[in-house]
């Protein structure tokens, strides 16, 4: 296989709502600020690869459909992914196969989302579930994951101040960060004290819906080498599935538990194992990893072998994961749970983490990074995407 | 006259805003399996459905997700059983139910996964009493409808008098 680098990755500067452009004028911002970020313009894309995840949150049937010109992919092989919250990472997966296969030598992921202009999104995110057995309960993905924090507390003896630490940790690096959503700095105090939305989850615990755009430059090796580019190197990636059904998750003879992300471990191993990390708390310098709720994080830890399972509270009250702790440093940027535009949430995990291992990230940069990882997690708990970054393409010792 | 490019009459309007509402009707075809379950909420059964390694799947699939092989025999499993998860909501959702509600997981017994309902019969104005109410391993039991709408509704849980 060919090898494949990040050499752009733009974002907005994310908030709730824009009322100075329209959705497409929103998709061409970021296709515009990963080509600038890459110093090429459109006409060096070879393939354009776009993440959105359900039409129904922008309200466009086919939203694929509006922003082509958008993205300036007339003329151009186009793809459209939806893989719930992982669209924005599966998308660069997608570009990277493109790429991999020597078939393309640019491709550029680039989309945006709007949550906060539909005032029923979890009314939409409710019907992602089974219309027979299912949809008669008010499901969504706010109680989905406040089963698996309930499931995690009661496994592990953990407690809703292991997920308020996660909160406090996210929001002290996000208000280092000009790009993300919620910037101001919280406490443990403040995160108990909000209000709850479905227990243990609080507003304290949730991210935001956010608007924005955002987008990644991928290109070959013998791209890179013919234009003198330094690209952050993709070393590894995973994929992995899980069973629609939530109940499936729990009792003696279920694969894994829904307190746990079973599957995104495999997803993390099998990239661990392309890009030779054998000792992940040593190796790993960087976790930008999606957790949109405080409680997901502490699993999504374990599942990239950050902490033993049930452990990753115990570190982060020993101060782990922090900018300025040693050992891998999670969510640099803030993470999901401080930027939440659906469609490409993934894509910006993607993007933090090359410009960490390129020593571009600014005020939250992680020093001397090399390593990092990154992940993104869609449909109830479902679809997983995993990627080891690395600043060049030495061996991982 | 020159022109300014920066300045058209266009910068300084006041942003406008569309506004729709998605009111799209569906039947959906629930099949045999499923139509047999929900015929069964009517009887006051919970079935489900046997896996070629022996588990029970409920509520009743016409294929395992963990073999990709078909099901095969109905068993009629408890209306008692254990709750595995469960949430209590407190914020209102457009377009879902008004909160308070609770919602959990149930291990029936004889069964293998979980089956997902309400928890009724609860007072859940006090957060702290209500969570214990549903807490991980309190036995519940199945209540049925009596005018069943051939739906998922047709059942819910409530706790078992002794738990």
């Amino acid at each position: 296989m060919i090898n494949v680098g990040i050499i752009g990755f733009g974002q907005s500067h994310f908030q709730t709502k824009r009322t100075d452009v329209t959705f497409p004028e929103l998709v061409k911002e970021g296709a515009d600020l990963a080509l600038a970020d890459a110093g090429i313009t459109i006409k060096d894309v070879d393939a354009v690869v776009y993440p959105l995840a359900p039409d129904a949150l922008i309200g466009v049937g086919n939203g694929e459909r509006w922003v082509i010109d958008a993205l300036g992919a007339t003329g151009k092989p186009f793809m459209r992914v939806n893989n719930g919250g992982a669209t924005g990472m599966s998308a660069v997966l997608t570009a990277w196969t493109h790429v991999a296969s020597g078939l393309f030598d640019v491709v550029l992921v680039a989309g945006a989302d709007r949550v906060s202009e539909s005032g029923s999104a979890q009314s939409v995110l409710n019907k992602m579930w089974d219309v027979g057995y299912e949809r008669t309960v008010p499901l969504n993905t706010i109680t989905m994951l406040a089963l698996s924090a309930q499931r995690y507390m009661h496994l592990y003896d953990s407690d809703e101040t292991d997920m308020a630490l996660v909160t406090v940790k996210n929001r002290k690096h996000a208000s280092l960060n000009p790009y993300a959503h919620l910037r101001t700095p919280i406490t443990v105090e403040e995160v108990l004290a909000s209000r709850t939305l479905a227990w243990p989850i609080k507003l304290g615990d949730a991210c935001p819906a956010s608007t924005g755009a955002a987008g990644v430059v991928l290109v070959s090796e013998r791209y890179a080498q013919r234009n003198n580019l330094k690209p952050a190197w993709i070393r590894g990636i995973g994929q992995n599935s899980e069973t629609y059904w939530m109940g499936a998750r729990v009792g003696e003879k279920s694969q894994g538990d829904h307190a746990d992300a079973d599957a995104l471990a495999h997803a993390f191993d099998v990239a661990y194992q392309q890009a030779g990390i054998t000792d992940p708390v040593t190796q790993i310098d960087v976790a930008e990893i999606y957790a949109p709720f405080s409680s997901v994080e502490l699993h999504v830890i374990e599942a990239a072998h950050l902490a033993e399972k049930g452990k990753s509270p115990e570190g982060l009250r020993n101060g782990k994961f922090t900018l300025g702790s040693s050992g891998p440093v999670v969510n640099p940027s803030g993470g999901t749970q401080c930027t939440n535009p659906i469609a490409v949430t993934g894509t910006i995990r993607v993007g933090e983490a090359a410009n960490q291992v390129l020593g571009r990230a600014g005020a939250h940069q992680v020093p001397h990074a090399r390593v990092a990882i990154a992940s993104a997690i869609g449909g109830d708990h479902q679809f997983y995407s995993t990627m080891v970054l690395c600043s060049d393409l030495e061996e991982i010792s | 006259m020159t022109s300014n490019k920066n300045a058209s009459a266009n910068d300084s309007s006041a942003e406008r805003f569309y506004e729709q509402t998605w009111d799209l009707q569906y039947k959906h075809a629930l099949g045999r399996t499923v139509s047999r379950f929900l015929d069964g909420l009517a009887e006051g059964k919970i079935w489900g459905r046997r896996t070629t390694d022996g588990r029970v799947l409920v509520p009743a699939r016409s294929y395992d997700d963990l073999t990709h092989e078909e099901t095969g025999e109905w068993v009629e499993v408890a209306n008692n059983g254990v709750i595995e998860m469960s949430t209590v909501v407190y914020e209102a959702f457009n377009g879902l139910p008004k909160p308070p509600y609770a919602l959990a997981y149930v291990m029936l017994e004889g069964a293998d996964t979980a089956l997902v309902g309400y928890v009724k019969g609860l007072d859940l104005s006090v957060q702290s009493v209500a969570i214990e109410a549903v807490k991980i391993g309190r036995h519940v039991h199945v209540c049925f409808a009596k005018t069943p709408t051939g739906t998922a509704a047709d059942y819910w849980f409530e706790l078992e008098a002794t738990s």
